[in-house]
């Protein structure tokens, strides 16, 4: 039996309260008015001798630039504002207040970033508990309890996620916004899917979907016992049924929450991408807490050749996600569609560093370390890859949220690290309570006594 | 605990009381036999509808495209949707070797040689299309970067079909090495056991002397690791770069990023296909039913429900993507409204009937393990696959952004001469391995015989071993 011991509870206690003491100073501390921005502003012009003003014009071009290509249908009201504005001083004033509503969306997206990230580590760990059982795995029964303790972080992190987006309305959405809606043509097409209540309808949806196939699967698979195979079957056949239906809310999820951020823009691989994003992250975590339990010798029966496959896995889909985030940004990148460029244009331009840094992270450094099939056995550098992975893929998601959301002004403070801190707090308590309510050795599965002598 | 241990749920692979010497004398069988009749007619028929294809090809190449049904509009139709089908086809050969290689599945060692070997003479007739589809092929030798007289004059990389040389020739020649080298312990066997001199000493030339020392084996087991770690990322980057002839175009229809994966999931869909197709007479005639079972059927049935159901999510995306991105070109694209009702709209039903509604019914366990339904769906799948790459390249370009070039495409004899002729070629080969080539990799089958044999695991069963 594992249980979560003081100090850890006490360090995760620690993390959540000065998270939220960070969260709540980063909610408080946005601007308010457009006097504020105007302040905010001339601190950066004297810091920057200009620099900014030279980046915002930069910004109203692309916006314009975008809509244009699309038409005069295309125009969306902001765009179609900064587009006077940028001809008309007067009109100064629209300028602010876009800054204004970016940067009181910044303490949003920053909770939105974390969470997602924590969230998406218990629902991949989930998938990859669901295919495993679906594709009659040998090897990993032995981590079926590990798997489990991940998700059981799965609730709380749902509600969070779906509350966020739920209660986050224009901050992230544009199209929830009537008065945007009602002089862009485009938006105006997408509201029979991009409306709030269906918006609200399939958040509750996936969440419950994806919930109840935690509880019920957790259930059987305590049930499981050498001499009854009903459990198993169930579980089984469930699993199966779980990934139809994850495939297509993971769809609906990605289209729904970070898609429609930027909702004039579309990308038909982006579900599908952000689902190697989650999958990788996941097994990450399934390996760094098996080691971990590993260390404290509480998990006997799991042996070298378990870690060595997971390390596989690692590898094998960082190498898979990379292969959709190129294919993604080299399709959009060849054909310069200016309507799809926009997405990658804010990016390259505005995060240069994060975006390819993000690259050698999730990637080259995987590539290089996992590549040899003895450092795949060795706890220390399995820790090392994994690492480098979930901060490669926290920044991914950065990148998925903020460049939509807050555009040129980003930035990684405070809140950011809160938002961090709170989240993995909260990820450590509930995770390690979670493998703390029964025995890690799952006992009655089929595939059990293959797992156990499992040797590669 | 022996290391042959197998949890006692998992069904035999092997059935019957076959030992090791059983399994060589069956696959060395057909080899070492003799044709019979209707081999004979079989392989005539496939020769003869070559021969035709042939003469088709000599007709285009020495009268000149416009033999075919392309227009101005339609530049692209069924030299290029042969091509994508036939590759595609070619994929499932790599999956089962390489992939479930990685993955450890037994299973893929009764069907790998031949799933192999369709691969290979599958990419043969898809290398076929990228030269006679030129306006001059002979002078297709300038896609190469060679240095010449023209002040050397090199090609441009950014073209993808320029990729698409580079990841087809690929493509064979890994498959082919890793295909031959699988073949090694196998020609050996033939070798050991043929008794005719000449047939003794082809066998002897084919096995490289391989005699099977521990050295040797342990090498071997490395070098198929490696190549099936190699030939994973192969498998997806050639039919990735295959979608990118289209992807990185601005066509509607075809510029969609989801293509690479999408017609990498099509494409092992596609290949399973088309080796339950062969297999499942394969296994009939040369007898080797205890070897190809109804799980091993049954097991193929479920990637391809597994591929079916990505691709059936990749339709929807585009089509629901199509109508989200409210762009009007949209609205004619092969999977849209348009297409469904417009005057392609066979095309469009034809596809989602044979790719998405029958292969449904494969969730169905009873139908699932019922080989003629197998073999029905099967082949309602590749007409279907070969349906979605006539609609992705046909209506994509039949509808572009200026109505003034709307027109509609419909194949000449030649077309459908040539296409022809790449079954008859693909079935001429396909044929002669099997009657000269061991089907099955017997040396792999006979790794797995203890642990997963029916004989054995009765006997592990009554507690004997």
């Amino acid at each position: 039996m594992y249980k979560l011991s003081g100090k850890l509870k006490l360090f995760s206690i620690v993390l959540m309260v000065l998270g939220l003491v960070g969260l709540t100073y980063g909610f408080l501390n946005t601007p308010k008015t457009v006097d504020d921005v105007k302040e905010i502003l001339a601190a950066q012009n004297s810091h920057h001798e200009g620099e900014s003003a030279l980046s915002e014009n930069d910004e109203t071009h692309k916006e314009a630039f975008v809509d244009q290509a699309r038409g005069e249908e295309g125009y969306a009201a902001a765009a179609m504002e900064q587009h006077e504005a940028q001809m008309d001083q007067e009109h100064h004033g629209n300028h602010l207040e876009h800054v204004l509503h970016q940067l009181q969306t910044k303490p949003w997206s920053a909770t939105l970033v974390s969470a997602f990230f924590f969230f998406m580590i218990a629902l991949g760990a989930l998938v990859f508990y669901a295919i495993q059982y679906a594709a009659q795995a040998g090897w990993s029964p032995v981590l079926f309890r590990v798997m489990e303790g991940i998700t059981s972080y799965l609730l709380p992190g749902s509600i969070i996620v779906v509350l966020l987006v739920i209660l986050a309305g224009t901050h992230f959405y544009p199209w929830q916004n009537h008065e945007l809606v009602a002089e862009d043509k485009i938006l105006q097409g997408k509201s029979g899917f991009l409306n709030f209540p269906f918006f609200v309808i399939r958040a509750i949806v996936y969440l419950l979907g994806w919930n109840l196939y935690r509880y019920f699967s957790r259930k059987n698979s305590l049930n499981e016992s050498a001499t009854d195979l009903n459990p198993y079957r169930k579980n089984f056949k469930i699993s199966v049924f779980f990934l139809i239906f994850f495939i297509i809310t993971e769809s609906l999820m990605s289209w729904d929450w970070f898609m429609s951020m930027t909702p004039h823009w579309y990308s038909t691989l982006f579900a599908w991408y952000v689902f190697a994003s989650m999958f990788v992250s996941a097994i990450t975590v399934i390996a760094l807490v098996t080691i971990y339990l590993k260390s404290k010798g509480l998990v006997s029966f799991i042996n070298d050749s378990h870690l060595h496959d997971l390390g596989k896995f690692m590898f094998a889909f960082s190498i898979f996600w990379t292969y959709l985030w190129f294919d993604q940004f080299m399709l959009i990148w060849y054909a310069n569609m200016p309507e799809e460029v926009v997405y990658f244009v804010m990016r390259i331009q505005e995060y240069n560093l994060l975006f390819f840094g993000m690259l050698v992270l999730n990637f080259v450094f995987p590539i290089l370390i996992l590549m040899n099939s003895d450092f795949k056995r060795v706890p220390w550098f399995i820790v090392i890859a994994g690492i480098a992975i979930l901060v490669g893929h926290y920044i991914d998601i950065y990148l998925l949220v903020m460049p939509s959301t807050v555009g040129v002004n980003y930035s990684f403070g405070i809140t950011e690290i809160a938002s961090i801190a709170f989240f993995l707090g909260l990820f450590i308590y509930v995770v390690g309570t979670g493998l703390s309510k029964v025995n890690l050795r799952p006992e009655g599965n089929p595939f059990i006594k293959e797992s156990e002598h499992y040797h590669y | 605990m022996s290391s042959h241990y197998e949890a006692p749920i998992r069904e035999p692979l092997v059935t019957g009381e076959k030992s090791y010497h059983d399994i060589s004398v069956d696959v060395g069988a057909p080899v070492l036999g003799k044709a019979n009749k209707s081999w004979w007619i079989v392989f005539s028929i496939a020769l003869v509808a070559f021969l035709w294809g042939l003469g088709c090809i000599i007709y285009t190449i020495s009268t000149g495209i416009g033999v075919w049904g392309l227009n101005k509009t339609i530049g692209w139709a069924w030299d290029i949707t042969n091509f994508v089908w036939w590759v595609g086809i070619g994929h499932a050969g790599t999956l089962i070797s390489a992939v479930l290689l990685l993955f450890r599945q037994k299973w893929r060692m009764a069907v790998n040689r031949s799933a192999e070997a369709m691969t290979i003479f599958a990419v043969v007739q898809a290398g076929l299309f990228p030269i006679i589809h030129m306006g001059r092929p002979w002078l297709a030798y300038w896609v190469l970067p060679i240095p010449n007289q023209f002040g050397s004059l090199w090609v441009n990389f950014n073209s993808p079909l320029l990729w698409d040389v580079f990841a087809i020739s690929t493509y064979l020649s890994v498959s082919l090495v890793f295909w031959w080298t699988g073949l090694l312990p196998d020609f050996a066997m033939i070798r050991d056991r043929a008794v005719k001199p000449f047939q003794k000493k082809i066998y002897t030339l084919l096995s490289f002397g391989w005699s099977g020392r521990a050295k040797d084996w342990q090498r071997f087991e490395e070098v198929s690791l490696v190549l099936a770690g190699l030939a994973t990322p192969l498998v997806l980057s050639v039919h990735t770069i295959v979608s990118f002839d289209f992807a990185t175009s601005v066509v509607p229809g075809w510029h969609s990023t989801i293509f690479p994966p999408y017609f990498v999931a099509g494409a092992i869909f596609s290949g399973f296909a088309m080796v339950q197709t062969l297999l499942i007479v394969m296994r009939k005639v040369s007898n080797l039913e205890d070897y190809i079972t109804l799980l091993h059927i049954e097991y193929m049935n479920k990637v391809i429900i597994l591929t079916g159901g990505i691709v059936s999510i990749a339709y929807i995306t585009e089509y629901f993507i199509g109508w989200y991105s409210g762009s009007s070109y949209e609205n004619y694209t092969y999977l849209s409204y348009g297409a469904a009702t417009g005057p392609y709209w066979w095309a469009f039903w034809a596809l989602i009937t044979c790719n998405f509604i029958v292969p449904l019914t494969l969730w169905v366990k009873k139908w699932r393990r019922n080989i003629m339904w197998t073999f029905v769906v099967a082949l309602v799948i590749n007409i279907g696959m070969w349906f979605e790459r006539f609609n992705i390249i046909v209506v994509d370009l039949s509808k572009g952004r200026t109505p003034s070039g709307w027109t509609m495409f419909s194949p000449t004899f030649v077309d459908i001469g040539i296409f022809m002729g790449t079954i008859g070629f693909f079935f001429v080969l396909f044929l002669l391995y099997a009657r000269t080539f061991p089907v099955i990799a017997q040396a792999e089958v006979k790794t797995i015989l203890k642990s997963s044999g029916e004989r054995y695991k009765r006997l592990r069963e009554a507690g004997k071993s």
